[in-house]
């Protein structure tokens, strides 16, 4: 299968009905992508094909032949969710953080409390309550 | 995961005519957005060993108003119904069902085609489509098939689809009246649900169904007779709780979904007056 | 005015978590490893007759009973629980054998018969003949003084199981290593692992437990591990190769430990005018089958029974049973959530039948300084009963609030907690926990064994080792816990990390300081080298507690608090909308105010959770529901937006005045919430109040 992971050009030779999760975290080293329960509820695996956030564990890979996927590693080390995430201690034990990013990626500019609710409704935290989370959401994105 | 993902073979089509000819010849599972055929093979209880992958049929990917009836094709996700003004003028309902399936990630791949071919007694979206007598366009390489929806299910997870069909598409008539929607779920979101009901009323006829209260969705037609029949709406919430067959599970009760239904009957009475 | 304590500054995580660079135990990869997998009994009761092996054995290594080099017992408080099954079946899930293989496909495909003779299990903890641990608890005479009541209120109340749901399921990977083996893990005590595998293993191994970057664990990662760590130990030392075992999700909430499921019984006598004048309480627990941390779990629930109030005559009697159950084991409150749950939905029918208001009850029997508990612990200035139920109703206007909400379908209910930081009595000065603080070439390192597990413990001892010695946070470091390097400073529970490892921690900079001079780490390094400060805790020395007739000082100090909770039902559904929760916290005070307020935050989440949505459902002895679909936490939609209040009453005998706050903030969300549903007319008096439930109440 080609596609492009986080930019590059890449070809994976795992099994086509290989969950994406583990292509990037087995063939591709990637382990940033999590998963907390196989069953697309934690969204702890999320990662972005063409741009929409998706439950890697619930992809299989021959369908994105040909897509962008993106993960957490494709963020690099300098984007501003990933420092207000820990300034605002929106991460505690960051197992769900990466997915937690990831999902918030796909809001736009001065989002609602509400917007960034129903934009997280599908990753699950154990340790803030999310209330942390949404604070390292609105410094970055209603500044 | 605890299925062995190298024993399954799949295949890719972009096209519905390679998928039907594929179809003809081979035993295969259709396979789209993944969200509930992916979780049955992580727990290991999903049967089938042969794939057909849809995904990138895009010419099913459409939501087209043909005259007075609404199409929308069977890979069209929840996200795409949220979007879509089409959706958001004709059937308002199913842009709220929609809004409820699990979160974005789910949304972003759960498609129509899908809910209604795995066919789940809690599918979020059947009982909107019971609801206005929608109809699901079957094809084959032998042609084309219309089942009226609420002729399309035959028992727990069984309906008339054969092997060599794909659903492409689910045709909806005009909805006259006011369209009415409720899920209980296990929680605000990421839930499966407990009881769902679709509602349309027009004057003082109503068609009302249900999912997660019988081993399909149902249209609750002597309830619908009772309110058209001219009788209070305590005897149509009588009729109701013995017209639907809902049973303990992990999730609820059938005490529960049964005084729930008949209290949303009654709720969907008053909000559409 | 301190400089790093208090201040909410940069986490000593840096940014790994937000980068995905975070080494999690299934991140972790070796040359040749093997993955693990775990074969459990599919019976609840009885003896394991045969087992066969169905499959090509070519590449798989296969470990039973036989294979333990020592002893086959899995090292806690009692020696009764194996780490795989000799003949005895005592629960569903129990482990029989391993299989490792490097196909993780092979490995889960190979198929093993297993015969058994079945034999009749006990589920009810109430028809259960085993008692795994008793406690009393007398304080006067309490059946001499229900005459002098003039109204006795009774009730029973019941709490359900409650699964963790860390995000990461336990996982571990053990690899070879000199004659021995080192096990990398998710686990909140690696001391505790290192200790169990001795015994394992055979204590002239070498062993070394070094603790990865751990996804959550909320107790569910303190003894658990143990187990888990030894099965991988074994398949890694027959194997030759390293070994990884990790649970999926289902494996994880079946077959590991859970909170205790409990059921209390309240007999009050009271005056007119409402004092408690005799408390008799009964708290039986469902332990499970076998022993694991049920004595101390029951032991913290038990005094905490009798709830923040004044009572001259109390007895508490507490039972944890044996069932043919998975074990119920540690997770946050340990006890407290299920008894004070009980006493204080417990108070708010006692006003019911007094027809008072439940605050005014409240105010008139909160524990004050001088006021003794059931245990007869006399309560100090850092009692902070009245000041945090003060708060809480002040800031909520909670009287004019509650009746402003009668008649609609909304409601507010409030619950006053307390909660004793550290272990119970003589414990801390068993454990003699030790800290040690390193001068390297690159500054001041902390070497303790008190694991950060989401809760910011490397952050806040840091911070409290930079005050004390007077030095900049950012030159100080904080080992990973490997046991070879790092001191024993007891386990990551009860509160203790930063109340009593950072108050070691104070000490050892105090001295090191004091070595130090007026010299920087860096000066000091360059003419002299390093050296290390090592110290043992010592508890408080007014401290007397007689373990035997459970009477005296139970802890060093208590945290408080007070939660307002307002929510709206759906009566046509009975779904509960939790709309806002008040959190009135006192805990000494904040070392980091963000990871405190995010300890509160958190915690509450939890409670809510235990309140309304987290039920277990067990089936022939098992969870039946073992999937994050069917058991259900919050998610961002169910959670209310949180008002934290963070009160101040600085306690002596923690570093820089702090107590202990990881585990009060569980104790308070499920009596609010039922207290709030009861004033909305639904004799609710067990959790989860699940909207089947409430259907139920509202039927009767």
């Amino acid at each position: 299968m080609r596609f492009t992971l986080n930019g590059e050009a890449r070809e994976a030779t795992s099994a086509p009905m290989s969950r994406l999760l583990d292509v990037l975290r087995e063939e591709f080293g990637l382990t940033g992508t999590k998963e907390g329960c196989g069953e697309g509820e934690c969204g702890a695996c999320t990662v972005l094909v063409d741009g929409d956030p998706v439950c890697s564990c619930l992809v299989p890979l021959v369908q994105v032949d040909g897509a962008a996927v993106q993960t957490i590693e494709g963020l690099g080390d300098d984007h501003p969710l990933q420092h207000t995430f820990m300034s605002e201690v929106g991460a505690q034990c960051g197992i769900c953080t990466p997915g937690m990013i990831m999902a918030a990626l796909s809001l736009g500019e001065n989002p609602s409390l509400d917007d960034i609710k129903v934009a997280l409704a599908g990753n699950l935290c154990r340790c803030t309550g999310y209330a942390a989370i949404y604070r390292a959401i609105m410094k970055v994105k209603s500044a | 995961m605890r299925t062995a993902i190298s024993t399954l073979d799949v295949r890719s089509v972009t096209t519905v005519r390679d998928a039907l000819a594929v179809l003809r010849d081979e035993e295969r599972a259709p396979i789209a957005g993944a969200t509930d055929l992916f979780v049955a093979l992580n727990f290991g209880t999903l049967a089938p060993r042969r794939f057909l992958d849809i995904w990138r049929i895009d010419e099913m990917r459409t939501i087209a108003a043909d005259g007075e009836t609404l199409v929308i094709g069977a890979l069209v996700t929840y996200t795409d119904l949220i979007r879509s003004p089409l959706i958001a003028a004709r059937l308002p309902m199913l842009v709220e069902a929609s809004r409820q399936v699990g979160g974005p990630q789910i949304q972003n791949r759960g498609t129509i085609g899908g809910n209604i071919a795995n066919a789940s007694p809690a599918g979020d979206s059947l009982p909107i489509f019971a609801a206005v007598d929608a109809v699901v366009v079957l094809r084959s390489a032998a042609g084309d098939r219309r089942v009226g929806f609420n002729e399309f299910y035959t028992g727990y997870r069984a309906s008339v689809r054969r092997a060599d069909e794909l659903i492409v598409a689910v045709e909806i008539p005009a909805v006259s009246g006011r369209q009415w929607f409720r899920k209980v779920g296990t929680r605000a979101a990421q839930a499966i649900s407990k009881v769902v009901i679709a509602g349309v009323r027009d004057g003082e006829s109503a068609r009302v169904a249900l999912g997660s209260v019988a081993p399909t969705v149902v249209r609750a037609r002597q309830t619908e007779q009772a309110l058209a029949a001219g009788g209070s709406i305590d005897e149509a919430v009588d009729v109701l709780r013995r017209e639907i067959v809902p049973i303990d599970d992990i999730r609820s009760t059938a005490d529960y979904r049964r005084t729930v239904s008949g209290n949303l009957l009654r709720r969907f009475w008053t909000e559409t007056q | 005015m301190t400089r790093w304590v208090g201040a909410s500054v940069p986490r000593k995580d840096g940014i790994a978590k937000a980068t995905g660079q975070a080494r999690y135990a299934d991140d972790l990869v070796f040359p040749g490893m093997l993955h693990g997998r775990t074969v459990r009994s599919t019976i609840p009761r009885g003896r394991v007759r045969s087992v066969r092996l169905d499959f090509d054995p070519a590449g798989f290594t296969v470990v039973d009973h036989r294979d333990v080099p020592g002893r086959n017992v899995c090292d806690l408080i009692e020696q009764d629980q194996p780490f795989l099954v000799e003949r005895d079946v005592r629960h569903m899930a129990e482990p029989i054998l391993l299989l490792a293989h490097e196909d993780r496909e092979r490995l889960l495909g190979a198929n093993v018969e297993i015969e058994y003779d079945a034999e009749p299990p006990v589920f009810d903890p109430l028809k259960s003949d085993g008692v795994l641990k008793a406690i009393d608890i007398v304080k006067g005479d309490v059946d001499a003084a229900f005459a002098a009541a003039d109204v006795i209120v009774e009730g029973t109340y019941r709490t359900g199981h409650q699964e963790h749901v860390y995000i990461e399921p336990n996982g571990v990977v053990a690899v070879p290593e000199e004659d021995g083996v080192v096990v990398y893990g998710s686990v909140q005590c690696p001391f505790y692992v290192i200790k169990a595998l001795k015994s394992l293993l055979g204590a002239h191994r070498h062993i070394r437990v070094v603790q990865t970057e751990t996804g959550g664990g909320f107790g569910g990662k303190e003894e658990y591990p143990s187990m888990i760590a030894g099965h991988a130990a074994l398949l890694a030392l027959k194997a030759g190769r390293p070994v990884k075992i990790i649970y999926d999700r289902v494996e994880d909430m079946v077959a590991t430990t859970k909170r205790h499921p409990s059921i209390v019984r309240h007999r009050t006598g009271v005056t007119r005018d409402g004092r408690l004048v005799a408390m008799d309480v009964e708290v039986v627990l469902d332990g499970g089958a076998y022993v694991t941390l049920s004595p101390v779990v029951l032991s913290r629930g038990c005094i905490h029974a009798a709830g923040p109030y004044r009572c001259d005559h109390t007895r508490i009697r507490g039972r944890a049973m044996f069932t043919n159950t998975p074990p119920n084991g540690a997770f946050r409150g340990f006890g407290a959530p299920q008894t004070e749950f009980a006493v204080e939905v417990h108070m708010e029918r006692i006003a019911e039948a007094l027809g008072m208001d439940s605050v005014t009850l409240r105010e008139i029997n909160a524990l004050a300084p001088g006021d003794s508990t059931a245990t007869g612990q006399v309560m100090r200035d850092d009692c902070s009963a009245r000041l945090v139920l003060d708060e809480a109703v002040r800031r909520t206007d909670f009287r004019r609030k509650r009746e402003t909400c009668r008649g609609t379908n909304r409601a507010v209910g409030l619950a006053l907690f307390y909660h004793g930081a550290g272990f119970t009595g003589s414990g801390e000065r068993t454990l003699n926990s030790k800290a040690r603080l390193d001068l390297t070439e690159r500054g001041v390192r902390i070497a303790v064994g008190s694991t950060e597990i989401g809760q910011g413990t490397r952050t806040m001892h840091a911070q409290i080792v930079a005050e004390a010695m007077g030095i900049p946070y950012d030159a100080i470091e904080v080992a990973q816990p490997d046991t070879s390097v790092v001191a024993d400073s007891g386990p990551t529970v009860a509160s203790r990390t930063c109340m009593v490892v950072g108050k070691i921690l104070e000490e050892c900079a105090l001295e090191m300081r004091a070595r130090l001079g007026s010299m920087s780490p860096a000066e000091y390094f360059a003419k002299q080298g390093g050296f290390s400060v090592l110290k043992t805790y010592e508890p408080p020395d007014w401290i007397e507690w007689d373990e035997h007739a459970y009477r005296g000082d139970a802890y060093a100090t208590f945290a408080w608090g007070c939660d307002v909770v307002e929510l709206e039902i759906d009566r046509d559904t009975f779904e509960v909308r939790p709309i806002a929760l008040t959190a009135v916290h006192e805990f000494g005070r904040p070392i980091h105010p963000a990871l405190a307020q995010g300890q509160i935050e958190g915690g509450t989440a939890q409670g809510m959770g235990y309140a309304l949505l987290e039920q277990v459902v067990m089936r022939n002895g098992v969870m039946a529901n073992a999937q994050l679909t069917n058991y259900v936490i919050p998610t961002s939609l169910d959670t209310p937006d949180f008002d934290v209040v963070m009160l101040e009453n600085p306690y002596p005998g923690g570093p820089f005045g702090a107590k202990g706050l990881g585990e009060l903030p569980m104790d308070g969300p499920a009596p609010a919430v039922v207290n709030a549903l009861r004033s909305l007319a639904l004799d609710v008096r067990e959790i989860p109040a699940t909207p089947e439930h409430l259907a139920e109440c509202a039927s009767r």
